[in-house]
């Protein structure tokens, strides 16, 4: 389990992170929302030690990642949004660069490279943006490691690859494995994460389980209009609104209205989910 | 898996499980896949496969072999019909219902 208190972080005199307390436990795929800027992106790199807390702590079963302790370090891997074409054949990347991670397998590899239909014999230079950020999921997975962490992942990937990420997130990771992915793409990764961590500038609004968000919120696609609504959106064919529910029937969570309705009613949303 | 939009993903697993076993694509003591395997084929959480597995055993419909995995039990067939014609007529038909009403369907006309 990864916990995480009273988290802070600055840029020079800029605030970013204030008061971030969450637990990320084992066997869950933590899916990281947040508008832009909201400091998503410097929550991952510190939660891997690429960073120093200013405030607050991050114990990672233990470990205090900024120590970087190798052993450590080889458990965990950290994929970023921005990735680096090195002039090297992806499986001459693999094999070099895969031996700094305990578990690393090499079939592995290859295989999520064959069923994303990325060439292992091309070279990371040559690739395009979308080949080069397959190589990398298709590295970050043949890791095999407990702490996965993972910024924008389906950020260029063509059509197909975004369901077979999807398939690949599932098949290939450990059952014992922490893994956050953030992102805006919500739409390439509903059905996936679960529990869902929205960040605001500087705290925390929400870390809940599809469960529990279907039991606290309803989610209506009906045309009827419910005067009572926090939210309600326009779609074709009528509405989704979304409300505290009543009942004790359970709705499909929609990430986009969910992610609104968080946004327009933080105190609300806090309040009833820290019940 | 296509799924609708408005009712709860562990649910239409749930549904699409049921529907294989009145097909016959499903039959008693048939084993079904994991959780994960079964995740990763339709691209869903695992924890919300393990909600309609939780769910199915419940009725009764599924039941664990532990450390082998899940099967089909024998009453499921009937479990499932019983269930879901329960579920249509207190629900789906009187929807119909309405909505023939509305537009001024008779049932001679339909039958």
């Amino acid at each position: 389990m990864i916990q995480i208190k009273d988290l802070g972080f600055s840029y020079g005199g800029f605030p970013v992170l204030k008061n971030i307390t969450m637990n990320l436990e084992e066997g869950r795929i933590y899916g990281l929302l947040g508008e832009n800027g909201v400091g998503k992106t410097t929550l991952l790199t510190l939660i891997s030690g690429l960073k120093k807390p200013l405030t607050g702590s991050i114990d990672t079963d233990g470990h205090n990642p900024y120590e970087r302790e190798p052993s450590f370090l080889s458990d965990q891997y950290y994929l970023s949004d921005e990735v680096a074409a090195v002039n090297m054949k992806a499986i001459d990347y693999a094999v070099n660069y895969g031996r700094f991670w305990e578990n690393f397998d090499l079939a592995k590899f290859n295989e999520v490279m064959q069923i994303l239909e990325n060439d292992p014999q091309k070279k990371m230079t040559t690739m395009s943006f979308g080949q080069l950020k397959k190589t990398y999921i298709a590295f970050a997975l043949a890791c095999n490691t407990k702490y996965l962490f993972m910024d924008e992942p389906t950020n260029g990937l063509d059509i197909p690859s975004k369901a077979q990420f999807r398939k690949a997130v599932m098949k290939y990771t450990r059952e014992d494995s922490v893994i956050l992915i953030s992102t805006h793409q919500v739409r390439d990764l509903e059905n996936i994460i679960d529990p869902i961590i929205i960040l605001d500038r500087q705290e925390v609004l929400l870390n809940a389980g599809i469960a529990e968000i279907s039991e606290k919120l309803y989610f209506d696609y009906s045309n009827e209009v419910n005067q009572s609504a926090l939210y309600r959106e326009m779609v074709p064919g009528g509405n989704i609104q979304v409300s505290l529910n009543q009942t004790s029937e359970e709705s499909k969570v929609n990430l986009e209205a969910l992610f609104n309705t968080v946004y327009q009613h933080k105190e609300l949303i806090k309040e009833i989910f820290n019940k | 898996m296509e799924f609708s939009e408005n009712k709860s993903i562990y649910l239409q697993i749930c549904d699409a499980i049921c529907e294989k076993i009145l097909s016959g694509d499903l039959l008693p003591e048939s084993r079904i896949p994991s959780v994960r395997e079964y995740g990763a084929e339709i691209g869903v959480n695992p924890n919300t496969v393990m909600r309609s597995y939780e769910r199915l055993t419940n009725d009764g419909v599924i039941y664990n072999r532990r450390g082998i995995g899940y099967f089909i039990s024998t009453e499921a067939r009937n479990i499932v019909l019983k269930n879901q014609r329960k579920e249509f007529l207190e629900n789906e038909l009187p929807a119909i219902r309405r909505k023939m009403e509305l537009l001024g369907i008779r049932l001679e006309d339909i039958l």
